[in-house]
């Protein structure tokens, strides 16, 4: 269905209204959150992150490549997501779309806005050999906040990687596979995603609250309580009260979600 | 024959160690999930369901269509996201292995989606595929004269073996995999790669079936075990 | 030769008897066997040999009621999602009649509505309409949705389940054969429905779900377990009742032509078809006066529920049943009363 019946609206409308919602929960409540790392072994790093029904795999795969002109001497992060046909029914196979690439980029800002990845000490030989990490969401299953699933399986993973040794022996690189270092994290991030549904924030927000919500906040905090990612999407427009008091929840909520790494 | 151990201990006729999950995701209305091995495959089933391909569908029966997708962390060095022409075969051939045991002909006009995700490769993932589609299928409540299987022989050091492994599947002179409908032992994908005498292709085939046989059992006890505590 | 027994779990393929036995629903033959094509529960009926799913998609037949969603507003017809591979089409001439009216001042995108399939065609395309009591829009409540396969289970013997569950909500609750479920009533109630809905459909097939769900109901609603009115106690001997039961159906004649019906009798009369899905765990005899009528239902679907012995059991329940819809129709009548809203009369 992807019309939502216009008495489910008025039904999931009036409960927030009440500041109830359909799964019994809190506004500022999340469901359950699973966290499983080390999910591929061929994978440098990975994790399976579960909140509620929603489900993402995250893999990480280094690979030597160049750096670029104007950082010569640091490593490159690319984040890239395809939302899997398997897991919606409206999902269809193909090159990622919008959603799939707002997803991407929205994950990847908190990732890389609060440097938490030392990309200087990916720099296998400056201005010619650096790491690239490439971070591969699969999201497989969508029961709604595909964000906060995926910024916390992207950090799982990253903090279960490990980087094979690379050494330069006469100008060639020469990897070592066998030995191998964990991947320089100094912080951590986590993301709140927001749905407005009459005048109230809701955070972790279902599929069914997704569809009748009017506007949606993704706010990314690190462990410092700083805000380091934000994006607004959907069709209404949001009041500053509606963002300020999202983002004062979301530092408190975060810490929450960082005790789960 | 011969008692020679494989490089990673089995006998020739043994199967790599199976686990077979059904009903493992939300949304979908079937869903199942298999390793074999190293191999880690997830399948979901759409349907029968409304589609707006009208060119794919027929007036008298329902149509399925099947997409084999592998993650870019699945293998060792990292995959270009998206379908290939090795991905796009494996979906046509899935297809294909799974068509037979249909029964879409109370569901004139519909589509039933396959989609079978390689979470991890190591060797075989078609016969995997093929066996975590069958289950999900089930799982969906799609009716079927009978639950498709697939299993691989090969030929590694001049002896024909079950099921091969990533390094026996590199290492090997051949590789046979086929699936079959295991009520009737019929054939439903046949592959074929590399050097086989007759003699050892009926070897491979014969062996194949048998642990076709073996796979069929856990596919039916992963159903029961789904469906017998609701 | 038979392979398994009644109400065994069976999957597709799996051999279920040599062809002295006779392939119902959900089975095939081939090779001179009864094969199974779902996964799903035997039903053994006089060596008719079905399998009933537990899983399927609604595909839609003549003579169902369904709930359904208007997905598009066209020039002379509405599409309607009835949560099925095929959609169904609402004909303005079956809403206005041969007048000309604007279809989505009526019905529009997003409006839920309670139908009925006056016809199918050749490729499944379902012909809806709202010719009937009970039809029409919805105003106000929640959707629930459910596996089609699990209807019969929610509804309960007789609607003894759905019944029970009204009662004891206070909610309206309406049941379209499409798996799609309609509450209304208190918000909490709605909600608490809801929940109810989905552990019937998890737990369909165990066995004593009605006094489980009365005893979750009554432990979220009144704090505390039913006191124990066994059924028991009626079912003493069986003694002839022939009389009784005709007194009934007269006192229901009357009734039924005084008062407007309510959409709980709609669906009643809709659902009588599956009825003997109904796994109910004590009152043999009770399956086997079901089990008569059940080979009946293939061929012809309507009006079998006359047909059924009566035995003690059947009166105590109707009676009850009787008395629980007064209670409804009451409800019902006056919430009519105050606003036309929730019947939407389209003439």
């Amino acid at each position: 269905m992807d019309i939502v019946p216009e008495i489910t609206r008025e039904s999931i409308t009036n409960l927030i209204f009440n500041d109830k919602r359909e799964d019994g929960r809190a506004l500022d409540e999340y469901r359950d959150i699973s966290i499983e790392t080390n999910v591929i072994s061929k994978a440098e790093g990975s994790a399976r992150v579960k909140i509620g029904g929603t489900q993402v795999i995250v893999g990480v795969k280094p690979q030597l490549g160049s750096p670029f002109p104007d950082t010569p001497d640091l490593g490159v992060l690319m984040t890239n997501c395809e939302m899997l046909p398997m897991a919606d029914p409206t999902f269809e196979p193909g090159p990622p779309g919008d959603d799939s690439i707002e997803l991407a980029r929205v994950v990847d800002r908190g990732i890389r806005e609060s440097e938490l990845v030392e990309l200087d000490k990916l720099c296998v030989e400056e201005g010619k050999h650096v790491w690239m990490l490439f971070i591969d969401l699969h999201v497989i299953d969508n029961c709604g906040n595909l964000f906060d699933t995926a910024e916390l399986a992207v950090m799982a993973a990253l903090k279960s990687t490990k980087i094979p040794t690379a050494t330069i022996v006469d100008d060639e690189v020469v990897i070592d596979k066998e030995n191998t270092f964990d991947l320089p994290i100094n912080n951590e991030v986590a993301m709140c995603t927001f749905v407005k549904i009459g005048d109230k924030m809701v955070l972790d927000p279902t599929l069914s609250e997704e569809r009748v919500a009017s506007a949606r906040l993704n706010v990314g905090v690190t462990k410092e309580g700083r805000i380091c990612a934000m994006q607004k999407g959907g069709a209404h427009p949001l009041t500053k009260d509606d963002i300020f008091s999202a983002v004062n929840t979301a530092i408190s909520k975060t810490k929450e979600l960082i005790e789960y790494l | 024959m011969s008692e020679m151990i494989r490089e990673d201990g089995r006998k020739y006729n043994e199967l790599r160690p199976i686990k077979i999950e059904a009903g493992v995701l939300e949304r979908a209305d079937g869903s199942a999930y298999l390793e074999v091995g190293g191999n880690k495959i997830l399948v979901a089933v759409y349907g029968p369901r409304e589609s707006y391909i009208r060119r794919l569908l027929e007036p008298n029966t329902g149509v399925i269509r099947c997409r084999y997708n592998m993650a870019p962390f699945s293998v060792d060095d990292r995959k270009r996201p998206g379908p290939d022409r090795r991905s796009s075969e494996i979906s046509k051939i899935t297809a294909d292995a799974l068509r037979p045991a249909l029964m879409l002909e109370n569901y004139p006009r519909s589509m039933v989606d396959i989609y079978i995700e390689v979470i991890e490769a190591e060797g075989g993932t078609r016969c995997a595929g093929i066996t975590a589609a069958s289950v999900a299928l089930v799982d969906a409540g799609v009716p079927m004269k009978d639950i498709v299987v697939g299993c691989a022989a090969g030929k590694v050091n001049d002896e024909v073996v079950l099921d091969l492994s990533e390094v026996e599947d590199k290492e090997g002179q051949a590789d046979v995999p086929i699936a079959i409908m295991p009520r009737t032992g019929e054939i439903t994908l046949l592959q074929s790669d590399g050097d086989l005498t007759e003699e050892e292709f009926q070897k491979a085939i014969d062996l194949a079936m048998e642990g076709c046989m073996k796979v069929s059992e856990l596919q039916k006890e992963a159903l029961m075990k789904k469906y017998s505590t609701e | 030769m038979i392979y398994v027994e009644d109400k065994n779990l069976v999957i597709p393929g799996q051999i279920l008897a040599d062809d002295d036995y006779y392939p119902g629903r959900g089975t095939f033959k081939e090779d001179g066997k009864i094969c199974s094509s779902l996964i799903g529960l035997v039903s053994l009926r006089n060596k008719k040999i079905r399998v009933i799913p537990l899983k399927s998609k609604y595909v839609p037949k003549k003579g169902d009621v369904v709930i359904g969603k208007i997905n598009d507003v066209r020039f002379s017809m509405w599409d309607v999602d009835i949560n099925s591979p095929y959609s169904g089409i609402l004909p303005a001439f079956e809403v206005f009649g041969r007048d000309k009216k604007e279809l989505n001042k009526v019905y529009d995108v997003g409006d839920v509505l309670f139908l009925r399939v006056i016809d199918v065609d050749e490729v499944k395309k379902a012909k809806l309409g709202l010719k009937g009591r009970g039809l029409g829009k919805f105003k106000g409540g929640i959707i629930v949705d459910i596996s089609p396969t699990k209807v019969p289970r929610l509804i309960g013997k007789k609607g003894s389940m759905i019944n029970m569950i009204k009662n004891k909500t206070n909610c309206k609750i309406v049941v379209g054969q499409n798996g799609l479920v309609w509450v209304k009533g208190d918000e909490d109630m709605e909600q608490l429905t809801r929940e109810i809905i989905h552990t019937i459909e998890v737990e369909a097939h165990t066995s004593g779900l009605t006094n489980k769900i009365k005893n979750k109901l009554c432990l979220a609603i009144d704090g505390e377990l039913p006191v124990e009115e066994t059924e028991e106690e009626f079912v003493l001997e069986k003694p002839k009742l022939q009389n009784f039961k005709e007194e009934l159906e007269e006192e229901e004649r009357a009734e039924a032509e005084a008062k407007l019906k309510d959409e709980s009798e709609e669906i009643q009369e809709a659902e009588v078809e599956s009825e003997s899905d109904d796994v109910e765990e004590d009152a043999e005899e009770e399956i086997e006066v079901e089990s008569e009528s059940d080979d009946v239902e293939d061929e012809a679907e309507e009006e079998k529920e006359t047909e059924d012995k009566p035995n003690f059991y059947d009166v105590i329940e109707e009676l009850k049943k009787k008395n629980q819809n007064k209670k409804d129709k009451n409800l019902s009548y006056s919430d009519n009363s105050k606003n036309n809203s929730f019947i939407l009369n389209n003439r």
